[in-house]
């Protein structure tokens, strides 16, 4: 048992925390949150130099490090609210890519992630009400070599940023997932207004033609692939959100122990300690439940199970984290210009991405009874 | 990072389950009987100083000790195991006061003279401690106890009142704060802790019945009890940090989570031979087992920081607190699925689960007080863990 970061961790968390405290203060997030596409090529670029869209991908393609890496720098993207098309194109598209393409699909396409030139994302969710493979329903036509694509994706994350997008379509027998060029003809984009400020949208495909070699690992196998990232996918949200509840945490705490009332900080009254030591202890647990999961990943054992009790606890210690730093705050955090409703925003849509806590706690139902 | 014990320690594991499963009273792994809950059952003193002496023997009551006080220098990993296993096999016998609350205390601030003389009971499962901390004003505000132990030659003659005394009426020993300086400029700086046998005259225990209608704890008065000065502690009006030291260590004793686990699994799998499981009662399990798998993410964590050297400072309260509010939920869950059934005494024999339901249900409103109050423990972690100011 081991709970403590090696070498190769710390010196990932150093420079993120680092990149982060001189690339992403408040007033970028500000600004990110009202632009159009969520980020700036100057700071993806930057990113890219810096190692951090390489990250958990191989080495021979320009990538370091590994899952865990990975899970330490997103907590700390969580810890300014990072926004921007990182989780979609390392976690979704990138790790995907790496575990199941080819060689030539690699080659094409990693190192250009890992320079900043490509951003991918992962189109697969068409209804809200079935998070299994029975949910994907758009369908791609077999015609001579190629495929033909028609159907619609919904809550597409950076739809309107990517240049790629991992397509989940209905073959045959089972899902396929197709590497589709966005800029294909009978694509469209439609971006949603988001409370939260985080870049979606629907894809709409109409007779997208797409070649047998963008397949993406074996034909009708594509579900064993998008469960594995959907491991990954909810763990890394996990990481943000444990990250952006620590924030919360800490601003908080620094007010409260400034605010005066009665003649004492407010932190000096019981009823706000106690909310302090809760939050805490949800922090707490929602990291050791994330980390649990990551490291599972990481050694690559099946996390399911553990990925559904993060998921589930992590949203829901975030919510309340947020609520309690919301009444910690009073009037003042309930304003637009204060910084905590972009992590309590944010960290709700989070909660929903890829299956909230009701989806998650009906998974953990099946693998425990 | 690692979220695995090592082979060694999985091996412990395995070797502990079968000692258990050989050793442990079959009757007690029948009706599944829960460690707050074992004073339920009959003969039940009998059986625990029986397991106690049976864990002795192995060598498991003293894992970490160092080996010249007779233990094996184990990684506190090991007693965590053995407690596990215990829990899963409702087993009794691991009595905490003694080898979890003094004896700690007595190899960290104890005299080369009070560690031979009392640590080898303790390992041997043979002498059982009981605790002597609240009094009938003074519970959370330890600080402020009265009972008196004034200096007459060689030793303290004690005279006060001591309340909640868990397992007074068979213990051999107990551990007592007392107040030694009335005058002490802060209240806390003079107390003593000393070591009291329990056929001292002048000593009475009273029963209290609890409201599950078991006998664990007592009230324990006494009249000009002359303890010998050689049983101190460190050192006179020095007792608070010992009395802290115990505090920490109670904390982080009882594996909550282990208990409330095993519980766990055992409603589901009453619940299913009945066919009690709503959806509702589903999905609620599920947020349960979370609330289990984060206390023990949360009790291998503070174990992980004592195996390095941490201090554990206020994660000890964490861990209590995360582990007793699961068995209470755990507990309440129990009476939601099984309804009319659960609320049954444990008497009766329609109560499923041999009436552990309500049983432990009704036990469960202690483990917000026991070991400190849940209100005490969110202060320590405010306090201490986040540098909040005090009031007080």
């Amino acid at each position: 048992m081991d709970f403590g970061l090696n070498e190769q961790q710390e010196m990932m968390q150093t420079l993120a925390k680092d990149f982060l405290a001189a690339e992403y203060p408040d007033k970028v997030l500000k600004a990110m949150v009202k632009d159009e596409l969520g980020y700036t090529l100057e700071l993806w670029k930057k990113m890219a130099q810096t190692n951090l869209l390489g990250l958990s991908l191989p080495e021979e393609y320009g990538g370091v490090g590994d899952f865990l890496d990975l899970v330490v720098v997103l907590e700390k993207m969580g810890r300014v609210c990072y926004l921007g098309p990182y989780f979609s194109t390392v976690v979704l598209g990138g790790s995907l890519i790496a575990s199941t393409g080819s060689d030539e699909q690699k080659q094409k396409y990693l190192p250009d992630i890992a320079s900043g030139k490509t951003i991918f994302t992962l189109a697969l969710t068409e209804t809200l009400n079935d998070n299994t493979a029975n949910g994907v329903k758009l369908k791609a036509e077999k015609q001579g070599d190629s495929y033909i694509l028609n159907g619609k994706k919904i809550f597409v994350t950076d739809a309107q940023s990517a240049n790629y997008a991992v397509c989940a379509a209905r073959t045959r027998k089972s899902i396929t997932l197709f590497i589709v060029d966005l800029t294909s003809s009978g694509i469209t984009v439609n971006p949603y207004q988001t409370a939260a400020g985080d870049k979606q949208g629907e894809i709409i495909f109409k007779d997208v033609k797409v070649l047998a070699e963008d397949i993406l690992g074996e034909v009708d196998k594509g579900w064993d692939y998008i469960e594995k990232t959907l491991q990954k996918a909810n763990t890394a949200r996990c990481a943000e959100m444990v990250g952006m509840a620590a924030r919360a945490l800490e601003l908080a705490l620094e007010y409260a122990k400034e605010r005066n009332a009665f003649g004492h900080p407010i932190g000096a009254f019981q009823s706000i300690q106690h909310r302090f030591a809760d939050m805490k202890m949800d922090i707490d647990g929602a990291r050791f439940l994330t980390y649990q999961a990551a490291w599972k990943i990481n050694e690559s054992m099946d996390a399911a199970k553990e990925t559904a009790m993060a998921k589930a606890f992590v949203s829901q210690a975030c919510k309340r984290v947020m609520h309690s730093a919301h009444q910690i705050f009073g009037a003042i955090g309930f304003t637009e210009d204060h910084i905590l409703h972009y992590y309590t925003k944010r960290a709700r849509a989070y909660e929903f991405s890829f299956g909230g806590p009701d989806e998650h706690l009906a998974k953990l139902v099946d693998i425990v009874i | 990072m690692d979220f695995r014990f090592s082979p060694e320690e999985e091996n412990f594991r395995q070797e502990v389950a079968a000692f258990l499963e050989k050793e442990g009273p079959k009757e007690w792994h029948k009706r599944k009987v829960s460690f707050f809950d074992m004073s339920g059952q009959e003969n039940w003193i009998a059986v625990h100083r029986d397991m106690s002496r049976k864990l002795g023997a192995k060598g498991w009551l003293s894992l970490h000790w160092p080996k010249e006080y007779g233990g094996k220098e184990l990684s506190p990993f090991y007693r965590l195991i053995l407690r596990e296993e215990l829990a899963r096999y409702h087993c009794p016998g691991y009595h905490s006061l003694s080898v979890d609350f003094v004896a700690p205390a007595i190899l960290l601030k104890g005299s080369d003279e009070l560690k031979k003389r009392f640590l080898p009971g303790i390992a041997s499962g043979e002498v059982m401690w009981c605790e002597g901390l609240s009094e009938p004003g003074h519970g959370s505000d330890l600080a402020a106890i009265e009972t008196f132990a004034k200096e007459d030659g060689d030793a303290y003659v004690v005279n006060g009142q001591k309340i909640w005394t868990t397992y007074a009426h068979f213990a051999d020993w107990m551990f007592l704060l007392a107040r030694t300086d009335r005058n002490a400029e802060r209240n806390y700086r003079g107390l003593t802790f000393f070591l009291v046998d329990m056929k001292t005259p002048g000593i009475t225990v009273n029963p209290i019945i609890n409201m599950a209608g078991h006998h664990d704890f007592n009230e324990v008065f006494l009249d000009d009890v002359r303890i010998p000065r050689e049983n101190i502690v460190d050192a006179v009006n020095k007792g608070w940090y010992v009395a802290m030291s115990v505090l920490d260590n109670e904390r982080t004793s009882d594996l909550g989570y282990a208990i409330a686990g095993t519980l766990l699994d055992d409603i589901v799998e009453g619940a299913k031979e009945m066919d009690m499981l709503n959806a509702r009662n589903k999905i609620r399990m599920a947020e349960l087992y979370i609330e289990c798998e984060v206390a023990r993410l949360t009790h291998y964590h503070v174990t992980w920081m004592l195996s390095q050297g941490k201090p554990l400072d206020y994660y000890a309260a964490i861990c209590k607190l995360l582990g007793f509010e699961a068995i209470q939920h755990v507990a309440e869950f129990g009476l939601e699925v099984f309804k009319n059934y659960g609320i049954l005494s444990d008497h009766s024999p329609l109560a499923p689960l041999y009436g552990r339901i309500s049983s432990c249900y009704l036990r469960s409103f202690g483990h917000s007080m026991e070991a400190g109050t849940s209100e005490m423990d969110r202060d320590v972690i405010a306090q201490r863990g986040m540098g909040l100011p005090r009031l007080r």
